[in-house]
């Protein structure tokens, strides 16, 4: 049984198709990849399993529970492309405020904070306001504030964009050792050698799955050295 | 508990904001007292026609007055109708009588000003009794400021709370907070509460400043009860505040909810009692019975200049509720655009 299900989804903006039939099963524990160009329709896809949009048709469950619930929304953990924070705000005061409204109790929410902050080696600037920070450091405040309320699934959108090279290795590092402790977490990029890091992936491309499997099966499967390579035979093939 | 929370966040977020602060407390302010010395200035001097008036009287008004005339009753009437003369000042029996060219508050307020000087420094041995006071054109028996202030007062409660939650609202849009806000459980209701009350404390803060500084500071007239006024700015500034954060739905940055002032603040305006409204055509009436300042300011000037209360103004102040929870639940209702649950 898999652990998040996307049943014949379709979508449409207005006249605009923006997803057509999609079909995914993700299991539990694993990092799921859904790789694609932009505007392939990663992100509407990614709202939806996180209840914020609902489809024009098909379904999305997560352990056997329809979405949207408000019960899911607890259990999940969104890390939008913006950063969702408050500027004005010191690190510590943003997760204060997010912890608050998942209704972490006071000494709890201290400490998850100390914890989240420390996972991702932004201890030291807990009392520091966010205006103050890099575009690194604030991809992973992000990040902290979505692991606050211990959620059993991970929604990343584009987590490692305008991050180098190096935060971005440690970042992978990161959900690695939250894979470790059994989160399953979706990751959406564009970035190639991002995708090789992933148990699974699927190729978004105009709203529709293209192919999805483990990057050596995809690679097998289509004879090529590299998942760009994949990436440009399917998307070529259309 | 979730309001809480958001409560407590848009306090923090103010204290580090200072200047947004600022805006929604001193620029009221600010441009309060700039009407005030632009419609309250005291040095214009009046020219009085005066008849039948004892000579050390008419020497202290000449000291006052830019231009004094002797002139009889109809030749008076002559004088102020070409508006040669602000006013027209005689004794009749023993009581002074001042008639007022009426159309001018501020010579109006001018004259009075001279009348009780003149009055006071010149000693009679027998109190003067009060003067009857007539108006050849108009019945305003007061300045302009005084008469407009209570719109004035509502209107900048109005329009500074408008554009300060107009535009915190739709940064939590555009800064994608509101997105990782409706990806938890909170429920859209909590939302808008969170807002209503978190900006609520800082419009109680605002009016009670600004109503201060019009009465104790700018000496606008006030009869009525100050807290009683408090509550109505009050209830205008969460109606002003729940219509923007409704409105900023429909704004996709802060230059679109610019856009709204010409559209829904200026109107308003216009149309909600600095200008009477009785002799225009009935459409704008029936067009102002639709805008929550045309209720705010009607029940701040029945209490002000009045002296009206609470029990006086319900009508009106019930209205001003009744638009604020309308744009309430369709706040919550827009807000399913963003997250269907």
């Amino acid at each position: 049984m898999a652990f998040v299900e996307v049943k014949g989804v379709s979508h449409a903006f207005g006249k605009e198709k923006v997803l057509e039939g999609i079909n995914l099963n993700i299991e539990e524990g694993k990092i799921f990849g859904l790789l694609g160009p932009s505007g392939a329709g990663k992100t509407t896809l990614v709202n939806m399993i996180v209840g914020i949009l609902d489809p024009n048709e098909g379904d999305i469950f997560i352990d056997s529970k329809r979405v949207p619930s408000f019960e899911l929304m607890n259990l999940t953990g969104y890390m939008a492309q913006s950063d969702a924070l408050y500027q004005e705000l010191s690190a510590r005061e943003n997760l204060e405020f997010m912890g608050s409204i998942y209704g972490l109790k006071k000494s709890e929410l201290q400490q998850r904070i100390k914890s989240v902050l420390q996972t991702v080696n932004l201890l030291d600037h807990l009392d520091k306001p966010v205006e103050q920070f890099s575009g690194g450091m604030k991809r992973r405040l992000s990040l902290a504030a979505s692991l606050l309320h211990q959620p059993k699934l991970l929604i990343l959108d584009e987590p490692t964009v305008g991050i180098d090279p190096v935060l971005r290795q440690e970042i992978w590092d990161e959900f690695r050792s939250l894979q470790q402790q059994g989160i399953t977490i979706i990751v959406t990029t564009h970035v190639m050698d991002e995708a090789n890091k992933c148990d699974e992936l699927a190729l978004l491309r105009d709203g529709e799955v293209m192919a999805q499997g483990s990057p050596h099966q995809l690679m097998d499967a289509y004879d090529v050295q590299s998942i760009e390579e994949v990436f440009l035979t399917v998307g070529g093939g259309k | 508990m979730r309001i809480q929370a958001i409560v407590r966040r848009i306090v923090r977020q103010f204290k580090r904001d200072k200047r947004s602060l600022g805006l929604m407390i001193v620029a009221p302010l600010l441009v309060l007292t700039l009407i005030w010395l632009v419609l309250d200035g005291d040095d214009y001097e009046p020219k009085i026609a005066y008849d039948n008036l004892p000579n050390p009287f008419v020497d202290t008004i000449d000291d006052y007055a830019q231009e004094i005339v002797s002139a009889k009753p109809d030749e008076a009437n002559e004088l102020l109708k070409d508006g040669e003369v602000d006013a027209f000042i005689t004794i009749e029996e023993a009581t002074p009588i001042i008639l007022l060219e009426g159309s001018e508050p501020t010579s109006n307020s001018a004259v009075m000003r001279l009348f009780q000087e003149a009055v006071s420094s010149i000693d009679t041995g027998s109190p003067i009794p009060e003067p009857e006071v007539e108006f050849y054109y108009g019945l305003a028996d007061l300045g302009l400021f005084d008469r407009t202030g209570p719109v004035l007062i509502g209107f900048f409660v109005f329009f500074f709370v408008f554009i300060i939650g107009g535009i915190s609202f739709l940064r939590e849009r555009t800064q994608g907070t509101l997105e990782k806000l409706l990806s938890t459980p909170i429920k859209r209701w909590e939302l808008v509460s969170g807002y209503v009350i978190g900006f609520g404390i800082f419009t109680i803060i605002q009016s009670l400043i600004i109503v201060l500084y019009s009465i104790y500071v700018l000496d606008m007239f006030m009869v009525g009860n100050f807290w009683e006024l408090l509550l109505v700015t009050i209830l205008l500034a969460i109606t002003a505040l729940t219509l923007a954060t409704l409105l900023s739905s429909f704004a996709n940055n802060e230059f679109q909810i610019m856009q709204f002032i010409p559209i829904v603040i200026v109107p308003q305006v216009f149309f909600s009692g600095i200008f009477n409204l009785e002799t225009l055509d009935t459409w704008i009436q029936v067009l102002s019975q639709f805008m929550p300042l045309t209720y705010g300011a009607e029940a701040l000037q029945s209490m002000m200049i009045k002296g009206q209360g609470i029990q006086d103004v319900w009508f009106e102040l019930l209205i001003l509720f009744g638009f604020a929870l309308i744009f309430f639940i369709l706040n919550i209702r827009v807000l399913k655009k963003h997250r269907a649950l």
